[in-house]
Protein backbone atom coordinates (compact mmCIF):
# COMPACT_ATOMS: atom_id res chain seq x y z
CA UNK A 1 0.00 0.00 0.00
CA UNK A 2 1.69 3.35 -1.26
CA UNK A 3 2.01 5.69 1.71
CA UNK A 4 2.12 9.45 1.83
CA UNK A 5 4.31 11.27 4.56
CA UNK A 6 5.07 15.16 4.56
CA UNK A 7 8.11 14.14 6.28
CA UNK A 8 9.10 17.95 7.47
CA UNK A 9 5.48 18.21 9.76
CA UNK A 10 6.71 14.82 11.30
CA UNK A 11 9.80 16.51 12.39
CA UNK A 12 8.59 19.43 13.47
CA UNK A 13 6.07 17.53 15.80
CA UNK A 14 8.72 15.37 16.84
CA UNK A 15 11.09 18.20 17.89
CA UNK A 16 13.79 17.10 15.99
CA UNK A 17 15.81 19.57 13.52
CA UNK A 18 16.68 18.01 10.78
CA UNK A 19 18.62 19.15 7.94
CA UNK A 20 16.62 18.58 3.72
CA UNK A 21 19.10 16.18 3.40
CA UNK A 22 17.87 14.18 6.75
CA UNK A 23 14.55 14.36 5.72
CA UNK A 24 14.85 12.80 2.42
CA UNK A 25 16.88 10.33 4.05
CA UNK A 26 14.59 9.20 6.69
CA UNK A 27 11.52 10.03 4.71
CA UNK A 28 12.25 7.23 2.22
CA UNK A 29 13.47 4.54 4.94
CA UNK A 30 9.80 5.70 6.79
CA UNK A 31 7.93 5.01 3.48
CA UNK A 32 9.86 1.46 3.35
CA UNK A 33 9.08 0.69 6.74
CA UNK A 34 5.25 1.88 6.90
CA UNK A 35 4.67 0.16 3.34
CA UNK A 36 5.58 -3.20 5.03
CA UNK A 37 3.58 -2.62 8.32
CA UNK A 38 0.55 -1.90 6.69
CA UNK A 39 -0.32 -4.97 5.91
CA UNK A 40 -2.12 -4.80 9.29
CA UNK A 41 -4.92 -2.75 7.73
CA UNK A 42 -5.63 -5.40 5.81
CA UNK A 43 -6.92 -7.54 8.70
CA UNK A 44 -10.16 -7.99 9.79
CA UNK A 45 -10.61 -6.45 12.90
CA UNK A 46 -13.98 -5.40 13.12
CA UNK A 47 -15.64 -4.97 16.73
CA UNK A 48 -12.16 -5.99 18.54
CA UNK A 49 -11.02 -4.13 21.00
CA UNK A 50 -7.43 -2.64 20.92
CA UNK A 51 -5.00 -3.70 23.28
CA UNK A 52 -3.24 -1.42 25.15
CA UNK A 53 -1.55 -3.29 28.21
CA UNK A 54 -1.37 -7.36 27.41
CA UNK A 55 -2.55 -8.24 31.01
CA UNK A 56 -5.46 -6.18 30.91
CA UNK A 57 -4.50 -4.78 34.51
CA UNK A 58 -6.69 -1.99 36.47
CA UNK A 59 -4.82 0.92 37.52
CA UNK A 60 -3.11 1.02 40.83
CA UNK A 61 -3.75 3.29 43.11
CA UNK A 62 -2.35 4.61 46.44
CA UNK A 63 -3.17 6.59 49.44
CA UNK A 64 -2.75 10.82 48.54
CA UNK A 65 -0.25 10.59 51.37
CA UNK A 66 3.30 13.01 50.69
CA UNK A 67 6.00 10.70 50.90
CA UNK A 68 9.70 11.19 50.32
CA UNK A 69 10.90 12.26 47.19
CA UNK A 70 14.07 13.55 45.18
CA UNK A 71 16.29 15.98 46.68
CA UNK A 72 15.93 19.29 45.31
CA UNK A 73 19.11 20.32 44.84
CA UNK A 74 20.96 16.69 43.21
CA UNK A 75 18.11 17.07 40.64
CA UNK A 76 18.49 20.23 39.70
CA UNK A 77 22.66 19.59 39.58
CA UNK A 78 21.52 17.53 36.28
CA UNK A 79 20.19 20.06 34.35
CA UNK A 80 21.63 22.33 32.07
CA UNK A 81 20.44 25.17 32.98
CA UNK A 82 18.96 26.36 36.81
CA UNK A 83 18.12 29.41 38.33
CA UNK A 84 16.75 29.72 42.02
CA UNK A 85 15.42 25.97 42.57
CA UNK A 86 13.43 26.12 39.16
CA UNK A 87 15.00 24.72 35.44
CA UNK A 88 15.97 27.64 33.52
CA UNK A 89 14.85 26.98 29.40
CA UNK A 90 14.97 30.17 26.57
CA UNK A 91 12.01 32.41 26.39
CA UNK A 92 9.01 30.31 25.27
CA UNK A 93 8.07 33.52 22.62
CA UNK A 94 9.81 35.17 20.38
CA UNK A 95 10.43 38.62 21.25
CA UNK B 1 41.91 -25.04 39.41
CA UNK B 2 39.28 -23.57 37.54
CA UNK B 3 39.20 -19.72 37.14
CA UNK B 4 36.57 -18.81 40.07
CA UNK B 5 35.32 -16.56 36.75
CA UNK B 6 34.03 -19.70 35.23
CA UNK B 7 32.06 -20.71 38.01
CA UNK B 8 28.13 -20.55 38.10
CA UNK B 9 26.28 -18.55 40.17
CA UNK B 10 24.80 -21.80 42.28
CA UNK B 11 28.80 -22.50 42.31
CA UNK B 12 30.15 -19.96 43.12
CA UNK B 13 27.99 -19.34 45.57
CA UNK B 14 28.76 -22.89 47.36
CA UNK B 15 31.85 -21.90 47.49
CA UNK B 16 31.85 -19.01 49.05
CA UNK B 17 29.81 -20.06 51.95
CA UNK B 18 32.33 -23.26 52.51
CA UNK B 19 35.24 -20.71 52.99
CA UNK B 20 37.17 -21.45 49.91
CA UNK B 21 36.26 -18.01 48.01
CA UNK B 22 35.55 -14.82 49.47
CA UNK B 23 33.24 -12.02 47.76
CA UNK B 24 36.73 -10.29 47.08
CA UNK B 25 38.06 -13.28 45.04
CA UNK B 26 34.81 -13.41 42.63
CA UNK B 27 35.35 -9.65 42.09
CA UNK B 28 38.91 -10.12 41.49
CA UNK B 29 37.96 -12.77 39.25
CA UNK B 30 35.54 -10.89 36.85
CA UNK B 31 38.24 -8.18 36.93
CA UNK B 32 40.72 -10.03 35.62
CA UNK B 33 38.48 -11.24 33.15
CA UNK B 34 37.25 -7.96 32.14
CA UNK B 35 40.98 -6.51 31.59
CA UNK B 36 41.43 -9.56 29.53
CA UNK B 37 38.24 -9.15 26.68
CA UNK B 38 36.95 -5.39 27.26
CA UNK B 39 39.60 -3.91 24.97
CA UNK B 40 37.96 -6.17 22.09
CA UNK B 41 34.16 -6.65 23.30
CA UNK B 42 33.32 -3.65 24.73
CA UNK B 43 30.58 -5.05 26.91
CA UNK B 44 30.64 -2.40 29.50
CA UNK B 45 29.97 1.36 29.37
CA UNK B 46 30.99 1.91 33.06
CA UNK B 47 32.47 0.20 35.67
CA UNK B 48 32.34 0.94 39.19
CA UNK B 49 35.02 -0.19 40.79
CA UNK B 50 34.61 1.60 44.46
CA UNK B 51 31.34 0.64 44.58
CA UNK B 52 31.90 -2.84 43.32
CA UNK B 53 35.07 -3.15 45.87
CA UNK B 54 33.04 -2.01 48.78
CA UNK B 55 30.28 -3.93 48.28
CA UNK B 56 32.53 -7.16 47.56
CA UNK B 57 33.77 -6.34 51.12
CA UNK B 58 30.37 -5.50 52.57
CA UNK B 59 29.36 -9.12 51.41
CA UNK B 60 32.32 -10.68 52.88
CA UNK B 61 31.83 -8.84 56.06
CA UNK B 62 28.32 -9.65 56.22
CA UNK B 63 29.07 -13.30 55.84
CA UNK B 64 31.59 -13.60 58.48
CA UNK B 65 28.70 -12.24 60.86
CA UNK B 66 26.76 -15.32 60.16
CA UNK B 67 24.14 -12.75 57.93
CA UNK B 68 23.41 -14.24 53.82
CA UNK B 69 21.44 -12.87 52.14
CA UNK B 70 20.59 -15.80 49.91
CA UNK B 71 21.95 -16.97 46.48
CA UNK B 72 23.28 -13.99 44.83
CA UNK B 73 25.44 -12.59 47.97
CA UNK B 74 28.33 -11.97 46.99
CA UNK B 75 27.88 -12.37 43.14
CA UNK B 76 29.23 -10.08 40.67
CA UNK B 77 26.59 -9.13 38.55
CA UNK B 78 26.32 -6.49 35.27
CA UNK B 79 23.30 -4.08 34.74
CA UNK B 80 22.52 -3.36 30.80
CA UNK B 81 23.01 0.53 31.36
CA UNK B 82 19.36 1.73 30.79
CA UNK B 83 18.80 0.77 34.63
CA UNK B 84 19.43 3.85 36.44
CA UNK B 85 21.86 3.48 39.85
CA UNK B 86 22.21 6.44 42.23
CA UNK B 87 25.51 7.68 41.52
CA UNK B 88 26.91 5.83 38.78
CA UNK B 89 26.75 7.61 35.25
CA UNK B 90 23.65 6.14 33.19
CA UNK B 91 23.47 7.03 30.14
CA UNK B 92 21.21 4.25 27.71
CA UNK B 93 24.11 4.46 25.33
CA UNK B 94 23.10 8.19 24.02
CA UNK B 95 24.58 11.12 23.91
CA UNK B 96 21.53 12.74 25.27
CA UNK B 97 22.21 11.51 28.49
CA UNK B 98 25.93 11.65 28.44
CA UNK B 99 27.71 12.53 31.86
CA UNK B 100 24.00 12.37 33.64
CA UNK B 101 24.11 10.28 37.15
CA UNK B 102 21.13 9.73 38.52
CA UNK B 103 19.54 10.39 41.95
CA UNK B 104 18.03 6.88 43.05
CA UNK B 105 18.66 3.57 42.09
CA UNK B 106 16.01 1.60 40.07
CA UNK B 107 13.46 -0.70 42.16
CA UNK B 108 15.63 -3.82 40.48
CA UNK B 109 19.28 -2.28 41.43
CA UNK B 110 17.67 -1.52 45.02
CA UNK B 111 16.22 -5.60 44.98
CA UNK B 112 20.10 -6.57 43.84
CA UNK B 113 21.80 -4.68 46.39
CA UNK B 114 19.54 -6.14 49.09
CA UNK B 115 19.92 -10.03 47.87
CA UNK B 116 23.84 -9.21 48.66
CA UNK B 117 24.50 -8.86 44.72
CA UNK B 118 27.88 -6.95 43.46
CA UNK B 119 27.08 -4.55 40.81
CA UNK B 120 30.34 -4.54 39.11
CA UNK B 121 29.31 -2.43 35.80
CA UNK B 122 27.00 -1.28 33.27
CA UNK B 123 26.38 -2.64 30.03
CA UNK B 124 26.71 -2.04 26.57
CA UNK B 125 23.35 -1.63 24.13
CA UNK B 126 21.80 -0.34 21.42
CA UNK B 127 20.71 3.19 21.84
CA UNK B 128 17.51 3.15 24.02
CA UNK B 129 17.44 -0.30 23.53
CA UNK B 130 16.46 0.28 19.74
CA UNK B 131 18.51 -2.76 17.64
CA UNK B 132 18.99 -6.13 17.41
CA UNK B 133 22.72 -5.85 16.83
CA UNK B 134 24.70 -3.21 19.61
CA UNK B 135 25.58 -1.10 16.73
CA UNK B 136 23.36 1.47 17.79
CA UNK B 137 25.38 2.84 20.70
CA UNK B 138 26.68 6.22 20.58
CA UNK B 139 29.49 4.67 22.21
CA UNK B 140 31.04 2.39 20.30
CA UNK B 141 29.25 -1.30 19.19
CA UNK B 142 30.14 -4.45 21.23
CA UNK B 143 31.92 -7.72 19.93
CA UNK B 144 30.63 -10.88 19.97
CA UNK B 145 32.82 -12.89 22.05
CA UNK B 146 32.32 -16.38 19.51
CA UNK B 147 33.70 -14.06 16.79
CA UNK B 148 34.54 -10.39 17.23
CA UNK B 149 33.97 -9.79 13.77
CA UNK B 150 30.33 -10.35 14.66
CA UNK B 151 27.75 -9.10 16.43
CA UNK B 152 26.39 -10.00 19.98
CA UNK B 153 22.89 -9.06 18.96
CA UNK B 154 21.05 -6.84 21.26
CA UNK B 155 19.97 -4.84 21.85
CA UNK B 156 21.31 -5.95 26.06
CA UNK B 157 24.18 -7.09 23.76
CA UNK B 158 26.48 -5.68 25.96
CA UNK B 159 25.16 -7.98 28.94
CA UNK B 160 24.95 -10.74 26.74
CA UNK B 161 28.73 -11.18 26.15
CA UNK B 162 29.66 -10.08 29.33
CA UNK B 163 27.52 -12.96 31.34
CA UNK B 164 29.03 -15.07 27.95
CA UNK B 165 32.71 -14.49 28.49
CA UNK B 166 33.08 -14.49 32.02
CA UNK B 167 33.46 -10.93 33.05
CA UNK B 168 30.30 -11.10 35.10
CA UNK B 169 28.38 -13.74 36.57
CA UNK B 170 24.77 -12.92 35.58
CA UNK B 171 23.63 -9.61 34.46
CA UNK B 172 19.84 -7.97 33.68
CA UNK B 173 19.13 -7.13 30.43
CA UNK B 174 15.11 -5.24 29.28
CA UNK B 175 13.43 -7.36 26.29
CA UNK B 176 10.97 -4.88 24.37
CA UNK B 177 10.64 -7.50 21.54
CA UNK B 178 13.05 -9.76 21.69
CA UNK B 179 16.57 -7.54 23.80
CA UNK B 180 17.37 -10.27 26.24
CA UNK B 181 16.80 -13.75 24.33
CA UNK B 182 18.17 -12.87 21.01
CA UNK B 183 21.57 -11.62 22.21
CA UNK B 184 21.25 -14.58 24.50
CA UNK B 185 21.26 -16.73 21.66
CA UNK B 186 24.03 -15.19 19.68
CA UNK B 187 26.27 -15.10 22.47
CA UNK B 188 25.21 -18.50 23.90
CA UNK B 189 23.70 -17.82 27.39
CA UNK B 190 20.39 -18.08 28.75
CA UNK B 191 18.36 -14.87 28.74
CA UNK B 192 14.33 -14.85 29.94
CA UNK B 193 11.50 -12.12 29.56
CA UNK B 194 9.28 -12.93 32.81
CA UNK B 195 5.54 -11.95 32.36
CA UNK B 196 5.13 -8.38 31.79
CA UNK B 197 4.80 -7.00 35.53
CA UNK B 198 6.39 -9.36 37.72
CA UNK B 199 9.14 -6.97 37.38
CA UNK B 200 9.07 -3.66 38.30
CA UNK B 201 10.03 -1.14 35.60
CA UNK B 202 10.65 1.82 38.15
CA UNK B 203 13.78 3.38 37.07
CA UNK B 204 14.46 1.47 33.96
CA UNK B 205 14.34 4.53 30.93
CA UNK B 206 11.03 3.76 29.16
CA UNK B 207 11.48 3.33 25.50
CA UNK B 208 7.93 1.42 24.65
CA UNK B 209 6.14 0.85 27.95
CA UNK B 210 3.35 -1.46 27.30
CA UNK B 211 6.44 -3.84 26.04
CA UNK B 212 9.54 -3.60 27.80
CA UNK B 213 10.14 -5.62 30.64
CA UNK B 214 13.14 -6.60 33.02
CA UNK B 215 14.64 -10.04 33.05
CA UNK B 216 18.18 -12.20 34.14
CA UNK B 217 20.96 -13.53 31.67
CA UNK B 218 23.14 -16.52 33.09
CA UNK B 219 25.26 -19.10 31.78
CA UNK B 220 22.52 -21.56 33.32
CA UNK B 221 18.77 -22.00 33.85
CA UNK B 222 19.40 -22.14 37.20
CA UNK B 223 21.70 -18.88 37.45
CA UNK B 224 18.78 -16.87 35.96
CA UNK B 225 16.22 -18.36 37.92
CA UNK B 226 18.36 -17.12 40.81
CA UNK B 227 18.22 -13.58 39.22
CA UNK B 228 14.34 -13.74 38.57
CA UNK B 229 13.90 -14.57 42.28
CA UNK B 230 15.70 -11.66 43.09
CA UNK B 231 14.13 -9.58 41.15
CA UNK B 232 10.31 -9.98 40.86
CA UNK B 233 7.51 -9.09 43.21
CA UNK B 234 4.98 -6.24 43.26
CA UNK B 235 6.01 -2.82 42.98
CA UNK B 236 4.08 -0.07 44.42
CA UNK B 237 6.71 2.59 42.47
CA UNK B 238 5.36 0.98 39.02
CA UNK B 239 1.75 1.01 38.31
CA UNK B 240 1.98 -1.73 35.71
CA UNK B 241 3.72 -4.00 38.50
CA UNK B 242 1.37 -7.15 39.31
CA UNK B 243 0.38 -7.60 42.68
CA UNK B 244 -0.31 -11.33 42.73
CA UNK B 245 2.24 -14.06 43.58
CA UNK B 246 5.05 -15.00 41.88
CA UNK B 247 6.00 -18.25 40.59
CA UNK B 248 8.47 -20.06 42.38
CA UNK B 249 10.37 -20.75 39.29
CA UNK B 250 13.01 -22.60 41.46
CA UNK B 251 11.35 -24.74 43.14
CA UNK B 252 9.81 -26.68 39.78
CA UNK B 253 13.42 -26.55 37.89
CA UNK B 254 13.56 -30.39 37.78
CA UNK B 255 10.37 -31.61 37.04
CA UNK B 256 10.93 -32.30 33.59
CA UNK B 257 8.30 -32.46 30.51
CA UNK B 258 7.43 -36.17 30.40
CA UNK B 259 3.63 -35.23 30.15
CA UNK B 260 3.82 -31.73 29.28
CA UNK B 261 2.20 -30.73 25.64
CA UNK B 262 4.59 -28.73 23.74
CA UNK B 263 3.41 -26.77 20.48
CA UNK B 264 5.94 -26.12 17.35
CA UNK B 265 5.01 -22.43 16.58
CA UNK B 266 4.74 -23.10 12.73
CA UNK B 267 4.80 -19.81 11.25
CA UNK B 268 8.16 -19.15 13.31
CA UNK B 269 9.93 -22.29 12.79
CA UNK B 270 9.91 -22.88 9.86
CA UNK B 271 10.64 -19.81 7.48
CA UNK B 272 13.80 -17.67 6.91
CA UNK B 273 15.59 -20.18 9.80
CA UNK B 274 19.21 -20.83 8.66
CA UNK B 275 19.36 -24.74 8.07
CA UNK B 276 22.05 -25.18 11.16
CA UNK B 277 19.74 -23.53 13.25
CA UNK B 278 16.85 -25.72 11.72
CA UNK B 279 18.70 -28.72 12.40
CA UNK B 280 19.62 -27.99 15.83
CA UNK B 281 15.69 -27.28 16.80
CA UNK B 282 15.02 -30.39 15.48
CA UNK B 283 16.83 -32.17 17.65
CA UNK B 284 16.07 -30.65 20.46
CA UNK B 285 12.58 -31.28 20.04
CA UNK B 286 13.54 -34.89 18.79
CA UNK B 287 14.81 -35.00 22.65
CA UNK B 288 12.26 -33.27 24.31
CA UNK B 289 9.66 -35.99 22.89
CA UNK B 290 12.19 -38.94 23.91
CA UNK B 291 11.87 -37.54 27.22
CA UNK B 292 8.28 -37.90 27.48
CA UNK B 293 6.71 -34.33 26.06
CA UNK B 294 3.66 -34.36 23.39
CA UNK B 295 5.24 -32.75 20.37
CA UNK B 296 3.22 -31.15 17.90
CA UNK B 297 3.20 -28.05 15.20
CA UNK B 298 0.32 -25.41 15.78
CA UNK B 299 -0.48 -23.06 13.48
CA UNK B 300 -0.84 -18.76 14.95
CA UNK B 301 -1.75 -16.85 11.65
CA UNK B 302 -1.42 -13.63 13.43
CA UNK B 303 2.16 -13.89 14.42
CA UNK B 304 2.77 -13.49 10.52
CA UNK B 305 1.74 -9.69 11.06
CA UNK B 306 3.04 -9.22 15.20
CA UNK B 307 6.02 -7.95 13.52
CA UNK B 308 3.92 -5.33 11.43
CA UNK B 309 2.24 -4.23 14.56
CA UNK B 310 5.67 -3.83 16.98
CA UNK B 311 6.78 -1.33 14.13
CA UNK B 312 3.88 0.54 15.03
CA UNK B 313 3.16 0.37 18.50
CA UNK B 314 7.12 0.07 19.74
CA UNK B 315 7.64 3.33 17.65
CA UNK B 316 4.53 5.12 18.42
CA UNK B 317 5.43 4.62 22.70
CA UNK B 318 8.73 5.28 21.90
CA UNK B 319 7.79 8.97 20.22
CA UNK B 320 5.77 9.81 23.88
CA UNK B 321 8.51 8.14 25.69
CA UNK B 322 11.45 10.49 24.13
CA UNK B 323 9.87 13.45 24.63
CA UNK B 324 11.26 13.88 28.34
CA UNK B 325 14.78 14.35 26.18
CA UNK B 326 14.39 17.90 25.78
CA UNK B 327 17.47 19.14 27.23
CA UNK B 328 15.30 20.94 30.35
CA UNK B 329 16.12 18.54 33.19
CA UNK B 330 19.24 16.52 32.45
CA UNK B 331 21.89 16.00 29.87
CA UNK B 332 23.28 18.35 27.25
CA UNK B 333 21.63 21.08 25.90
CA UNK B 334 22.34 22.76 22.67
CA UNK B 335 21.30 26.21 23.18
CA UNK B 336 18.87 28.29 20.42
CA UNK B 337 16.86 31.58 20.15
CA UNK B 338 13.71 30.04 21.72
CA UNK B 339 12.49 26.82 23.32
CA UNK B 340 11.31 24.90 20.80
CA UNK B 341 14.48 25.60 18.38
CA UNK B 342 16.51 24.77 21.90
CA UNK B 343 14.96 21.51 22.51
CA UNK B 344 14.97 20.31 18.35
CA UNK B 345 18.58 21.50 18.18
CA UNK B 346 19.39 19.25 21.49
CA UNK B 347 17.32 16.17 20.36
CA UNK B 348 19.08 16.67 16.56
CA UNK B 349 22.48 16.49 18.10
CA UNK B 350 21.98 14.01 21.33
CA UNK B 351 19.50 11.09 19.27
CA UNK B 352 21.02 8.93 16.99
CA UNK B 353 19.53 7.86 13.82
CA UNK B 354 18.39 4.70 15.00
CA UNK B 355 16.38 6.33 17.74
CA UNK B 356 15.57 9.63 15.52
CA UNK B 357 14.32 7.28 12.80
CA UNK B 358 11.48 5.39 15.13
CA UNK B 359 10.84 8.53 16.64
CA UNK B 360 9.50 10.00 13.73
CA UNK B 361 7.99 6.52 12.51
CA UNK B 362 5.90 6.87 15.90
CA UNK B 363 5.40 10.46 15.79
CA UNK B 364 3.94 9.75 12.17
CA UNK B 365 1.46 6.91 13.39
CA UNK B 366 -0.06 8.61 16.25
CA UNK B 367 -0.38 11.96 14.17
CA UNK B 368 -4.06 13.31 13.20
CA UNK B 369 -5.54 11.53 10.19
CA UNK B 370 -3.42 8.19 10.99
CA UNK B 371 -3.87 7.33 14.45
CA UNK B 372 -6.91 5.19 13.98
CA UNK B 373 -5.11 3.59 10.64
CA UNK B 374 -1.60 3.02 11.92
CA UNK B 375 -1.74 2.54 15.97
CA UNK B 376 -5.35 1.40 16.58
CA UNK B 377 -5.05 -0.90 14.03
CA UNK B 378 -1.90 -1.93 15.29
CA UNK B 379 -3.51 -2.22 18.93
CA UNK B 380 -6.58 -4.60 17.79
CA UNK B 381 -4.13 -6.76 15.82
CA UNK B 382 -2.39 -7.13 19.01
CA UNK B 383 -5.81 -8.31 20.70
CA UNK B 384 -5.59 -10.89 17.95
CA UNK B 385 -2.31 -12.38 18.81
CA UNK B 386 -3.17 -12.12 22.57
CA UNK B 387 -6.16 -14.22 21.62
CA UNK B 388 -4.36 -16.89 19.63
CA UNK B 389 -1.58 -17.46 22.06
CA UNK B 390 -4.53 -17.32 24.54
CA UNK B 391 -6.23 -20.18 22.93
CA UNK B 392 -3.07 -21.71 21.79
CA UNK B 393 -2.26 -22.23 26.02
CA UNK B 394 -5.79 -23.99 26.13
CA UNK B 395 -4.22 -26.72 24.63
CA UNK B 396 -0.35 -26.97 24.71
CA UNK B 397 1.60 -26.27 28.29
CA UNK B 398 4.51 -24.39 26.24
CA UNK B 399 5.01 -23.34 22.89
CA UNK B 400 8.90 -23.05 21.27
CA UNK B 401 10.74 -21.81 18.22
CA UNK B 402 14.20 -20.73 17.10
CA UNK B 403 15.19 -17.79 19.42
CA UNK B 404 16.53 -15.98 16.27
CA UNK B 405 16.16 -17.16 12.68
CA UNK B 406 20.25 -16.89 12.17
CA UNK B 407 23.35 -17.00 13.93
CA UNK B 408 25.24 -13.87 14.41
CA UNK B 409 25.47 -11.79 11.82
CA UNK B 410 29.05 -9.79 10.77
CA UNK B 411 29.45 -6.08 12.21
CA UNK B 412 27.48 -3.71 9.75
CA UNK B 413 25.36 -6.77 7.81
CA UNK B 414 22.47 -4.96 8.01
CA UNK B 415 23.22 -1.82 9.82
CA UNK B 416 21.73 -0.11 6.69
CA UNK B 417 18.67 -1.91 6.12
CA UNK B 418 16.52 -1.32 8.78
CA UNK B 419 13.96 -3.87 7.63
CA UNK B 420 16.32 -6.45 7.34
CA UNK B 421 17.46 -5.77 10.76
CA UNK B 422 14.13 -5.18 12.11
CA UNK B 423 13.42 -8.90 10.93
CA UNK B 424 15.90 -10.38 13.69
CA UNK B 425 13.17 -10.25 16.47
CA UNK B 426 10.72 -11.68 14.06
CA UNK B 427 10.28 -14.95 16.77
CA UNK B 428 11.00 -13.13 19.96
CA UNK B 429 8.30 -10.21 19.41
CA UNK B 430 4.91 -11.94 19.50
CA UNK B 431 5.51 -12.82 23.12
CA UNK B 432 6.30 -8.96 23.92
CA UNK B 433 2.99 -8.32 22.34
CA UNK B 434 0.98 -11.07 24.33
CA UNK B 435 2.95 -10.47 27.48
CA UNK B 436 3.38 -13.83 27.88
CA UNK B 437 7.02 -15.46 29.28
CA UNK B 438 9.54 -16.70 27.57
CA UNK B 439 13.40 -18.17 27.58
CA UNK B 440 16.33 -18.77 25.08
CA UNK B 441 18.63 -21.55 26.15
CA UNK B 442 21.60 -21.94 24.04
CA UNK B 443 21.27 -25.91 22.02
CA UNK B 444 24.25 -25.66 19.95
CA UNK B 445 26.82 -23.96 17.51
CA UNK B 446 26.59 -23.57 13.95
CA UNK B 447 29.24 -24.79 11.04
CA UNK B 448 30.99 -21.74 11.74
CA UNK B 449 31.38 -22.29 15.57
CA UNK B 450 28.34 -19.69 16.66
CA UNK B 451 25.71 -20.16 19.35
CA UNK B 452 21.94 -21.23 18.29
CA UNK B 453 19.25 -20.49 20.66
CA UNK B 454 16.15 -22.52 21.46
CA UNK B 455 12.94 -20.50 22.75
CA UNK B 456 10.14 -21.18 25.37
CA UNK B 457 7.26 -19.90 25.28
CA UNK B 458 4.59 -19.79 27.77
CA UNK B 459 1.44 -18.60 28.99
CA UNK B 460 1.22 -15.32 31.22
CA UNK B 461 2.39 -16.51 34.90
CA UNK B 462 3.70 -19.80 33.54
CA UNK B 463 7.75 -18.62 34.07
CA UNK B 464 8.07 -21.67 36.39
CA UNK B 465 6.71 -23.54 33.27
CA UNK B 466 9.04 -22.03 30.81
CA UNK B 467 11.94 -22.53 32.99
CA UNK B 468 11.34 -26.04 33.85
CA UNK B 469 11.53 -26.55 29.66
CA UNK B 470 14.66 -24.79 29.46
CA UNK B 471 16.49 -26.53 32.18
CA UNK B 472 15.13 -29.91 30.78
CA UNK B 473 16.07 -28.71 27.10
CA UNK B 474 19.75 -27.68 28.84
CA UNK B 475 19.96 -31.25 30.78
CA UNK B 476 19.07 -33.11 27.74
CA UNK B 477 21.02 -31.05 25.29
CA UNK B 478 24.42 -30.57 27.90
CA UNK B 479 25.46 -27.37 25.82
CA UNK B 480 28.87 -26.29 28.01
CA UNK B 481 30.81 -24.77 25.21
CA UNK B 482 32.00 -21.39 25.84
CA UNK B 483 33.96 -18.98 23.72
CA UNK B 484 37.60 -19.42 23.47
CA UNK B 485 38.54 -15.66 24.22
CA UNK B 486 37.65 -15.97 27.50
CA UNK B 487 39.87 -19.42 28.90
CA UNK B 488 42.54 -19.65 26.19
CA UNK B 489 45.87 -17.73 27.11
CA UNK B 490 47.03 -15.20 25.00
CA UNK B 491 43.73 -15.41 22.88
CA UNK B 492 43.93 -11.74 23.55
Amino acid sequence: MPVEIDIARVARLARIALTDEELEHYGAQLTGILEHASTVQGLPTEGVEPTAHPLGMVNGWRDDEPGATLDRDEVLAAAPDHEDGYFRVPPFLDE
Amino acid sequence: MTDPADLTIADAGARLRAGELTAVDLLDAVRRRASMTEAILHAYLTIDHAGASEAAAEADAALARGEDRGPLHGIPVALKDNMVTRGVETTASSRILAGWVPPYDATVVQRLRAAGAVIYGKTNLDEFAMGSSTENSAYGTSRNPWDPDRVPGGSSGGSAAAVAVGSAFGALGSDTGGSIRQPAALCGVVGMKPTYGLVSRYGLIAFASSLDQIGPLGRTVEDAAMLFEAITGYDPFDATSSPGPVPAVRASLDGGVDGLRIGVLSELASEGVEPSVAAAFHDTLDRLGAAGATIEEVSLPTTKHALSAYYLIAPAECSANLARFDGVRYGPRIDGPNVEQMMAATRRDGFGPEVTRRILLGTYALSAGYYDAFYGQAQRVRTLVVREFAAAYERFDALVTPTSPTTAFPVGARADDPLAMYLSDVCTIPSNLSGDPAISVPVGLDESGLPIGFQVLGPALGDDTVFRVARTVESLVGFAARPALATSEGAV
